[in-house]
């Protein structure tokens, strides 16, 4: 526990700590590896660390499989819900850093709240009313569930970004006279472009990996990626482990890029805000 | 970090016409989220009373106020919901405390600098971001399998064939790749919390000779409460819904061994159509994460009390 007690006791520490991670992590990179052997050698026994990559497998899990129509309807979802979610949260959640009233801490929690609750609760009655609605296995149900979930993460996390803005950036403009309009557009949201691109990656990341809405109301049109996915606990056809492996890892690279790059934004959104 | 929740220098009141346009600015998203969000939950409550079956269209009647608990009724006497209850707080509760031991222990080693720290917080936060029924089809076939699994591989050097972890020891291998993917959001919020104490408080009591343990004892661990707090409830929260592991790796059995409750309700709805059970059903689920929700928020309303969280 005393850091420079001990060089050596120091190092040694670290070393165990980089060894852990990667114990953490291998199974993912376990994964990776296995995406570029041939069915042959995924199977071998012993299990091979050094292969000479194929990129087969890559070939047949993307484009001779209905990989890409999936990654197609994950992308439009996402990035629709998202944009509702952020076309109606970030006004409110202006009004809700700047114009304060006696609710906006109750309205806060009730918000945080929904996006708490069991999806399960509320699976057969959206079921059924998506069924009178015809929006089963339809990209705008999906759009509208997700943008309301992603609803309560837009609003907690851009206002607390919005409450890191010196108050006299805002004062000097609305002594210039500035309005409600220009205030928000011209002044407080070019200072918020890098919150907004953190809330974004982080509600792709959620969106990105949420199933069981989509593996319920969904049946093959709209489906996800992470429907397609699913299916892969029992062996698809031609698609054997290695070419699992290769679907899977290309279903989870977007998303793990996004989390790396937001990796500093990360524990504000996964609490939604409540811890810096 | 300061709260900010007192209303900024120049009130609200000051400003009589913004506070209109404010209405507008909140309202849309707002009561979108009301309708998106309370009506299934009204309508569930209805359905909850209703003897429904979609396999039996002429069904969707009321029950009646005689038998208005009857769904409850039918499951809370059957066996099968003691056994789901008892499969939701085993997984929930093994999670939260293994996740809390490793994200714990994670934590104080990324506590402290040293060349390849920000290359161990990349590595070890990626279990987390892989979508879960990735990790579970990782996990089932490509690890556990009994033929090619990894780990089969490993077992035949102590002699052991064949075997096969989610069917041999199913809700133990589920516990353990959802606990898997969830150590590192523990970790995370407990990095937070560890590197949010001020250096001052730690050199202080340093120099009045605190030892590793007293320091972790009564430095660390009082400053840590309110991240452990959060950390684990709101994992709770997300764990009693846990559903895509379950539906990849073992599809809630060998016989209801892995099912939880989301689970359940899922075959409820969509194996037996049974509308009207599954919502009750659902009611359950509702009611038992707003316990836990309630607890949640009252510890988000106390820090924000004494500034520490930013409501």
């Amino acid at each position: 526990m005393k850091p420079g007690s001990s060089k050596f006791g120091g190092t040694l520490l670290s070393v165990f700590t980089l060894l852990l991670a990667f114990a953490m992590f291998f199974p993912i990179l376990w994964m990776f590896l296995t995406s570029f052997k041939t069915e042959q050698q995924a199977i071998q026994f012993p299990p091979q660390l050094f292969f000479a990559p194929t990129l087969e497998n890559w070939r047949v899990a993307l484009f001779n499989s209905p990989f890409l129509e999936y990654l197609q309807n994950t992308v439009i979802i996402t990035f629709f819900s998202i944009l509702v979610a952020l076309l109606l949260g970030v006004p409110t959640a202006y009004a809700m850093a700047f114009y304060q009233t006696k609710r906006t801490d109750s309205s806060l929690l009730w918000m945080m709240s929904t996006r708490m609750l069991p999806p399960a609760g509320v699976i057969v009655p959206l079921y059924i009313i998506f069924l009178n609605l015809n929006l089963l296995d339809t990209y705008l149900g999906l759009v509208i569930l997700y943008a309301a979930m992603n609803f309560p993460l837009v609003v907690w996390m851009m206002r607390s970004f919005m409450l890191e803005v010196p108050y006299e950036v805002i004062e000097a403009a609305r002594l210039d006279g500035a309005n409600l309009r220009q205030e928000f557009m011209r002044v407080i949201m070019p200072l918020l472009i890098p919150g907004l691109a953190a809330t974004s990656l982080l509600a792709m990341i959620f969106t990105w990996n949420e199933f069981f809405l989509a593996v319920n109301l969904t049946s093959r049109d709209a489906s996800p990626l992470s429907v397609y996915v699913s299916t892969f606990k029992a062996a698809q056809g031609d698609l054997f482990i290695a070419k699992m492996s290769a679907a899977a890892t290309a279903a989870v690279i977007p998303v793990l890029i996004a989390g790396w790059v937001a990796q500093r934004q990360l524990v504000t959104g996964l609490t939604m805000g409540a811890i810096k | 970090m300061a709260s900010q929740s007192l209303t900024p220098p120049s009130s609200a009141a000051a400003q009589p016409d913004r506070v209109e346009q404010r209405k507008f600015l909140s309202a849309p998203g707002l009561t979108f989220l009301v309708i998106v969000t309370q009506v299934p939950f009204v309508l569930a409550i209805w359905f909850s009373f209703t003897n429904w079956n979609l396999l039996r269209p002429d069904s969707a009647g009321f029950i009646g106020f005689d038998r208005l608990f009857r769904n409850y009724g039918r499951i809370l006497t059957n066996p099968d919901f003691l056994a789901v209850i008892i499969n939701t707080v085993v997984l929930t509760v093994s999670v939260v405390v293994i996740t809390f031991i490793g994200g714990l222990a994670f934590a104080l080693l990324l506590n402290r600098p040293f060349p390849g720290r920000a290359l161990a917080r990349t590595l070890l936060i990626s279990p987390f971001l892989m979508m879960p029924v990735a990790a579970a089809v990782l996990w089932k076939n490509i690890m556990l399998d009994p033929s090619f699994g990894l780990l089969s591989f490993y077992l035949r050097f102590l002699g052991i064939r064949n075997f096969y972890a989610l069917e041999s020891f199913p809700m133990a291998s589920v516990i353990a790749i959802v606990s898997w993917q969830w150590i590192p959001f523990v970790m995370l919020i407990l990095l937070a919390g560890l590197q949010s104490l001020p250096d001052s408080t730690v050199e202080a009591a340093r120099i009045d000779g605190a030892s590793g343990v007293d320091m972790f004892r009564h430095i660390i661990f009082p400053h840590l409460t309110r991240f452990v707090e959060i950390a684990l409830l709101l994992e709770t929260i997300f764990i009693l819904s846990e559903f895509g592991i379950i539906f990849v790796t073992t599809s809630g059995g060998p016989g209801i061994q892995t099912t939880n409750l989301p689970y359940q309700i899922f075959l409820e709805a969509f194996s037996r159509q049974n509308v009207g059970r599954a919502s009750a059903y659902g009611i359950f689920a509702v009611i038992l994460a707003n316990i836990v929700i309630v607890l949640f928020l009252r510890v988000l309303r106390r820090n924000a009390d004494s500034g520490e969280v930013n409501l």
